[in-house]
Formats: C-alpha cells, structure tokens, sequence
C-alpha cells in the first residue's frame, strides 16, 4: 500500500510541477515549477531501483541545467516582455484529443498484428540500478561511446561560449 | 492494485503531452527549451521503467546519454538565445524572422 500512495504523491507532484510550468506568466516561476517536476522524477527513479540515476537527475538536471536556464533567465532583463498570449482551449482540448485517439488506434493496430508488449513486472531487480552495475556496462561494453560524448560535451561547450561571445566591433 | 509498468508509462505520457503543449503554445524561447527538457525527462523515465521491467540495466546507460545530449542541447539552445537576444532585445518566438530577406 506504502508503494502506492508514494507513487500516486509523487506522480501528482510532477504533473503539478509540469502544469505550472505551462501556465506561469512568469519564466523564472516556470523553471522554479519545472526543478519541483525534476525532483519528483528523481523520486520516482528510486521507486524503480535506479538510484543512481535518481542522484545523477538530481545533480545534473535539477542541479546543473536548471541553474544555467535560471542564469539566462537572469542575466536576460526581460522585465518588458510582452504579453503571453492567452492559451486556447479548444486547441488543447482538440490536441490532447487527437492524441488520445492516435493512441487508441495504434493499440487497435498493435494488438491485432500481435505486437502488443509484454506486460512487464516492477519486482525489485537486486543489483539492477546500483552504481557499480551500471559501471560495468558504462565503461566496458559502452567505453566508445563514452569517450564520444565526453568530445559532444567539449565541442558543445566551445560551441556555446563562442555562440554567447559578444562579437568585438 | 500494484505499481506495474503501465503507471510508469501512463505518467510519462502525461509529462511527454505536457511538454509538447508548451513547446507549440508559450513563446518564450527559454520556456519553450524548458518544455523539451520535460519531454526528454517523460522519455527517460519510460527507459527507466522498461530496464527495472526487464531487468536489464542497458536502460539506463541510455538515460546517462540522454542526459548528456540534453545537458548539450540546453547549453547551446541558450547560448543562441543569448545571442538573439543582443540583436533583436526580446526573446519571443514571434518576433524572429532570421531567415527572411
């Protein structure tokens, strides 16, 4: 029953955080909204026995990335922004529609081609989202691709400062 | 009434509709790279989900790389719309028409 009430707590919490981040007028107030949404996905990855993912969400996405947002938010005066536009509710109702009957019609698809998944269990996998775990794959099976997205992350990086430069004239 | 996958997947549909609504309805580029940032963390915890289901942790090496392309994209994204935002002084989607004349 604990398994439940965790899981409906923190499913309410970031969907809460992601409306917010929809409806608020202000940016700043809609990163705030979306850090609460990280944070409660980091919970539900430790409902799934992916600890460590729960810890590298929390420093990376709620940690790193919102406060670069944040900064820019910051370090951009959008004191006279103009105003949002007020949001339509026929389109989303007819958005949120049509993608309800896209799912629809695709299970209709997949189960009369037999390609339904599986349902799978949540049983806890010991072991499975443990640090040295995940190691083991990380840097034996995937060390390629590792040492590539090490040169992504430099090459953005440059990227990034060369792009916000101010331009000397 | 047990946690099973399909609440994990149901969640994740929820947070993905919710991304995509605010990338295609506020005009706030960085709101608008917030949105997508949701939709990335909807995907991740599908994969999540799945590689706890399947007991296989491959599913979450692919979540570190999401992360690290998203980590990436975030810092470009923002890095262009500083770079707007010294020509034109507004960050409203609306406003650009970089690829006109």
């Amino acid at each position: 029953m604990a398994a439940q009430i965790l899981f409906f707590a923190l499913a309410t919490a970031a969907i809460a955080g992601a409306l917010g981040m929809l409806i608020s007028r202000n940016p700043v107030n809609s990163a705030l909204w979306l850090i609460l949404n990280l944070f409660c996905i980091a919970g539900l990855y430790l409902t799934l026995n992916a600890e460590f993912i729960a810890v590298v969400q929390v420093l990376v996405y709620a940690g790193a990335i919102m406060v670069l947002f944040l900064f820019v938010l910051m370090l951009l005066n959008l004191a006279a922004l103009p105003d949002l536009k007020k949001i339509d509710g026929r389109r989303v109702l007819a958005y949120v529609l049509s993608m309800g009957l896209l799912a629809m019609l695709s299970f209709v698809v997949a189960s009369s081609l037999d390609m339904l998944p599986v349902p799978g269990s949540l049983e806890a996998v010991a072991e499975n989202g443990s640090a040295s775990n995940l190691a083991k794959s990380l840097f034996v099976q995937f060390a390629m691709p590792v040492e590539i997205i090490g040169i992504l992350l430099l090459a953005a990086t440059i990227g990034a400062v060369m792009l916000a430069k101010r331009k000397a004239v | 009434m047990e946690v099973t996958l399909n609440w994990y997947l149901s969640l994740s549909a929820v947070l993905f509709t919710a991304g995509v609504i605010g990338f295609l309805f506020r005009r706030n580029a960085i709101v608008m790279l917030m949105s997508v940032e949701l939709m990335l963390n909807a995907v991740n915890l599908t994969l999540v989900a799945f590689s706890q289901s399947l007991g296989d942790p491959q599913g979450q090496i692919l979540v570190f790389f999401v992360m690290a392309v998203a980590a990436a994209e975030a810092a470009i994204g923002l890095a262009l719309v500083i770079a707007i935002f010294r020509n034109k002084t507004t960050i409203d989607v609306t406003e650009f028409n970089l690829f006109k004349y």
